[in-house]
């Protein structure tokens, strides 16, 4: 299926609405007059210097924010129309919703199997041919049931580094959720991990809104249809990833991609 | 030149690879395990022999008279005459059990076959030759030709060592340990079994543990998990890391004072009027001695508890919650197995500790000897507040009050080592299931 991709101004319907999002950690403010929409079914990128906050962004989205101390927000973010800062939301049935896939990759230290299905357990699924299946999808979508299909009952610690980052995407998508935030998913990873990652990103593109933060161009320009340039706190720019790589409207955006700068 | 340089060289590696500090740790592990091995010979090699029928050895002194018994000793006294010590038992006759005699004074030893070995129910240990049974009585004569009646429901086994074969010996000592396991102890617990002590043992350490360590594994996980980091958080902790360095009679005092005087007796008021002014629950007993002890564990059950859930990388937390797992089911399916090794390793501490502990005992329900076990087939079955002997305490007593010092050694012994084979099954048992624990649930396995 190919994707309409249209100009930045023209994002119809889009899934994540961010309004003037400010957020405090204690005293000192991390995120400054933040809006833009995410489009439905794309892959964003979220790129720019290291501590200029990208981590702090999509951590709000899933409320993973929630367990820091001290931390206070403003502005409003918005997901298919509910208001995800509102503090009587129900965080539980959001984060069904909002999946997240994080740097470090961080399976249980339990087997491949219950690992996938973990999200399934505590929402009190007990149908083994649910779970069954569950699985096999789930470890599909995420490239890697060829390698661990003998082995689903083994621990998961015995995995590699690229295919527990894989794992612990099955293991993201295996609730089905319709946003998947990550967060330097392939930071960790050798190159032909970080190829099959970056395949099955363009592969789950199709299903699933994917929210990607990265320090690596290359990567952000071959997985995303836009990206968002942010510096200090602030977004400076957002547009078509296109656009972005090769026609930026700032100046600060073409000296960080062209690595003048960052 | 160039060797010069290269000694130089392997000389600083050597210290560089901290090699000296390498072999102090070895050191201090060998030091460690052989002081180890030394107390356990010592325990075994004293007390597992005492159990061994040995021969009866009858000598003729210069004097004219006789002596029979076991040769226990044999000496070179101070001014550098040999000595013998004879365990002559009939302390009904004799006064006392045993007797030093010099070697030039002794003109043969013999071991006659027709010599008894009596276990009595009283005085002790009779060696004698029979003379005849008469109906319920057996007459009896010792080395000395003195006639002793011995009624045979006193006596409790009867053999002659000097003709029992190693085979007969062997089913006697075997004999013996079953009943040091299973009996009642006799004579002021000099002699007989130590089945009370035994069980009063694991049934306190078991009531101690059900009691202590739920609760710490708790108060350890509020303290981490939920309670808000701040002064008050931070004194609490303080507060729980020294109260494992109190002595443990305070604990007892504490335990006399808390639990007897103030549980114990609001619980008699409320339930046992009719029986006041004797108490019920308002005197030492098994529940409030364990309860003590429990008291005595808790603090490092939390702390270990503390420290295993702090171990966890913040990764596991933060993608169990990214799930949507709510921090419960975080807590139970995910830390909690994560850090039971850890628990575990506390918990073990702390109730070897626990079960060797003896001075908070003594003043919160340990007796010399209870009549009654904590346990038995009379309703209600559990009769937690009755008092119960204790193998600790039972060191300490047949060790230090009786006035038989020198009977009681081998018992001593034997009740160490019971104690410590107690210790360390039930330790045993638990870092087997801590073993097992971390390797369902590390994260490095493979
Ligand atoms: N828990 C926290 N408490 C206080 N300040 C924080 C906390 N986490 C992040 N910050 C600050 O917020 C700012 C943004 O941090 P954030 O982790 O979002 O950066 P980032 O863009 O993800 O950086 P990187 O690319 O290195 O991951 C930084 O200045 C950081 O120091
Ligand atoms: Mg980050």
């Amino acid at each position: 299926m190919t994707k309409r991709i249209s100009t930045i101004s023209e994002i119809a319907n889009p899934i994540v609405e961010i309004k003037g999002l400010n957020l405090f950690y204690g005293d000192s403010q991390a995120l400054f007059d933040v809006s833009f929409n995410i489009p439905r079914q794309m892959v964003t990128a979220l790129i720019g210097p290291s501590g200029c906050g990208k981590s702090t962004l999509i951590r709000c989205l899933n409320r993973m924010n929630d367990l820091i101390n001290g931390l206070r927000t403003e502005g409003s973010i918005k997901i298919d129309g509910i208001e995800v800062l509102d503090p009587e939301l129900d965080v539980i049935a959001h984060r069904y919703r909002v999946g997240m896939v994080f740097q470090k990759s961080n399976p249980f230290p339990k087997s491949i199997y219950e690992n996938v299905i973990f999200g399934l357990r505590i929402a009190g699924i007990k149908d083994k041919s649910v779970l069954d299946e569950a699985v096999e999808q789930s470890l599909k979508r995420a490239a890697i049931w060829e390698e661990v299909k003998e082995r689903l009952h083994k621990s998961a610690m015995g995995l590699s580094g690229g295919q527990m980052q894989r794992l612990c995407i099955a293991r993201a998508i295996a609730v089905n959720p319709e946003i998947i935030l990550m967060d330097e998913p392939c930071s960790a990873l050798d190159p032909r991990a970080t190829a099959a990652i970056e395949d099955l990103i363009r592969e789950l593109r199709s299903e699933y809104t994917i929210i990607i933060v990265t320090h690596n161009m290359q990567q952000a320009a071959r997985v995303s249809d836009y990206t968002a340039y942010m510096y200090l706190g602030k977004l400076v720019e957002y547009d078509l990833t296109g656009k972005i790589f090769t026609a930026p409207s700032h100046r600060e955006t073409e000296d960080y991609i062209s690595g003048r700068f960052g | 030149m160039n060797s010069i340089s290269q000694t130089k060289q392997s000389k600083n590696n050597f210290l560089h690879r901290g090699e000296p500090w390498v072999w102090a740790s070895g050191a201090a592990l060998a030091f460690i395990l052989v002081m180890i091995v030394l107390l356990l010979g010592v325990v075994v090699a004293n007390g597992l022999p005492a159990f061994w029928p040995k021969d009866l050895i009858e000598a003729r002194l210069k004097d004219g008279s006789r002596v029979l018994g076991e040769i226990h000793r044999r000496e070179i006294n101070g001014d550098g005459v040999a000595t013998v010590q004879f365990k002559v038992g009939n302390r009904d006759l004799l006064g006392l059990d045993f007797k030093w005699l010099s070697q030039p004074e002794i003109i043969s030893e013999s071991r006659p076959v027709d010599a008894v070995v009596l276990e009595r129910r009283e005085y002790g240990n009779f060696f004698g030759y029979l003379q005849k049974t008469d109906g319920a009585k057996a007459v009896f004569t010792d080395a000395a030709g003195r006639i002793k009646e011995i009624a045979l429901i006193d006596i409790i086994r009867s053999y002659r060592p000097n003709r029992m074969n190693l085979l007969d010996k062997t089913g006697l000592y075997a004999t013996r340990l079953v009943e040091l396991l299973w009996d009642e102890p006799r004579e002021s617990n000099t002699e007989g079994g130590l089945f009370p002590a035994i069980f009063g043992t694991v049934l306190m350490i078991f009531l101690m543990s059900i009691l202590s360590f739920p609760l710490g594994v708790i108060a350890g996980i509020y303290l981490r998990e939920y309670a808000k980091p701040g002064i008050l958080v931070t004194m609490v902790r303080i507060a729980v890391n020294n109260l494992a360095g109190i002595p443990s009679i305070v604990y007892g005092i504490f335990g006399l004072g808390f639990f007897i005087y103030g549980m114990g007796g609001a619980i008699d008021q409320l339930f046992f009027p009719q029986n006041l002014p004797t108490p019920t629950f308002g005197t030492g007993g098994i529940l409030w001695a364990s309860l003590t002890l429990g008291l005595l564990t808790v603090p490092v059950v939390i702390v270990s508890t503390e420290e295993a859930l702090g171990a966890i990388p913040k990764g596991i937390r933060e993608a169990s919650l990214a799930c949507g797992a709510t921090r419960y089911q975080t807590l139970t399916r995910l830390l909690l197995p994560m850090a039971s090794p850890g628990i575990l390793t506390g918990f073990i501490l702390a109730m070897a500790r626990a079960a060797g502990e003896v001075a908070p005992l003594m003043i919160t329900g340990v007796v010399k000897l209870a009549p009654t076990m904590p346990i038995d087939t009379s309703f209600p079955f559990f009769h937690l507040d009755r008092k119960f002997m204790h193998l600790g305490f039972h060191i300490y007593d047949i060790g230090f009050q009786s006035p038989n010092v020198e009977a009681t050694k081998p018992m001593v012994y034997v009740t160490t080592l019971l104690l410590l084979l107690i210790v360390v099954l039930m330790t045993g048992t638990a870092i087997h299931l801590r073993n097992t624990m971390k390797k369902r649930y590390t994260l490095t396995d493979v």
